[in-house]
């Protein structure tokens, strides 16, 4: 017994790290479950964004709607096609695609929701505007014109 | 001499210690990728409404064609690169008549330092942009213009600031900005339909 109590109070006890491992990996495993992973899949050619430095960020996430303009995969389909959520779609379904946005909020939380446009810098105008219309007819009013950062200028350069 | 040893620290754990930094990291980079050029939609307008009707000397306007030209003001090709300047020029030319703006209860423009050329817009509150575009216009220079006349305003908006506070704009505080928004150098930037 008193051997015992003897070898205990000597020479300093390690710290167990055995447990350390679970520790991390449950930090891993909590960042890889709240992660939202926006992007969606690409069901057309990766916008290529153009350039501004007039920009500001998008603060909470949870509050935007993507609509992705840009040229189809397989260069088939002339023209610009618009992703809507995970699927290609049409102008019309526009209004649709806000409504179940809006849906998924609270009545105070509709005002500053906002909808980002990622447009490929090639793309026409004449989309662009179409889609505005169609916000601007459900009083969707707050947009963003996805860009990167860097000199307009140079968008004109190419 | 047992006393004497150190314990040895156990490394086996660091590999998941730089494991979650990289993960955190991942984590935060992707955060701020989304930025873009902010712009609110006007409303829709009521057709019987009449919209109001603006001097031609208050409007500045911006016409891109299907070949990405910019013409300025109906008359004047201009390159992106002077766009902004001119631009500012506009804006900030404050040439109207100080009893006449009075009696629209708008205090005369003393902070603006343009040419109070007559035939330039009467003050920043009565200063629009019109921007016209095509549809064939490419998304690319339709950026580029949108974020040269957002740019106009930035710069002088930082200007005057810097004159009356000794600081950038967005350093400013939020009543110190809406009073700049709001009175000094209200952004109107108005987008017309694009021609077909």
């Amino acid at each position: 017994m008193s051997t015992k109590f003897k070898k205990k109070k000597k020479g300093t006890p390690g710290i167990s790290t055995a447990s350390l491992p679970d520790i991390v990996f449950m930090l891993l495993f909590f960042f890889m479950v709240t992660t939202v992973m926006r992007e969606t899949d690409l069901k057309i050619k990766a916008p290529k964004l153009p350039q501004a430095d007039q920009v500001k960020k998008l603060e909470k996430k949870s509050l935007v709607s993507y609509i992705y303009v840009g040229k189809s995969k397989d260069g088939k389909v002339k023209g610009d096609l618009i992703q809507l959520n995970d699927k290609i779609s049409d102008v019309s379904q526009i209004q649709s695609f806000i409504f179940a946005e809006r849906a998924k909020h609270s009545e105070a939380e509709i005002p500053l929701l906002t909808t980002s446009i990622k447009a490929d810098m090639n793309a026409n105008v004449g989309t662009i505007t179409d889609i505005k219309q169609e916000l601007r007819e459900i009083n969707a009013l707050k947009v963003n014109y996805s860009t990167r950062k860097g000199s307009a200028i140079d968008n004109m350069k190419n | 001499m047992a006393r004497r040893d150190t314990p040895e620290i156990n490394a086996g754990s660091m590999a998941d210690i730089a494991f979650l930094l990289l993960i955190f990291f991942l984590v935060t980079t992707t955060m701020d990728i989304d930025t873009g050029i902010s712009r609110k939609l006007p409303e829709k307008q009521d057709p019987n409404i009449k919209p109001p009707i603006l001097k031609e000397k208050n409007v500045f306007e911006v016409n891109v064609n299907r070949n990405n030209q910019i013409l300025v003001e109906g008359e004047i090709y201009m390159d992106i690169e002077d766009l902004r300047e001119a631009a500012m020029k506009f804006i900030d030319n404050g040439g109207g008549d100080a009893a006449t703006l009075k009696a629209e209860g708008i205090d005369p423009c003393t902070w603006c330092e343009g040419d109070k050329d007559p035939g330039s817009s009467d003050h920043p509150k009565k200063a629009v942009i019109s921007l016209q575009s095509d549809r064939g216009t490419s998304y690319a220079t339709y950026i580029a213009v949108q974020n040269e006349l957002v740019g106009a305003y930035t710069d002088l908006r930082n200007r005057y600031a810097n004159k009356k506070y000794g600081k950038d704009f967005d350093d400013l505080t939020t009543i110190q900005q809406d009073e700049i928004k709001d009175n000094i150098y209200p952004q109107v930037i108005s987008e017309a339909e694009p021609t077909k």
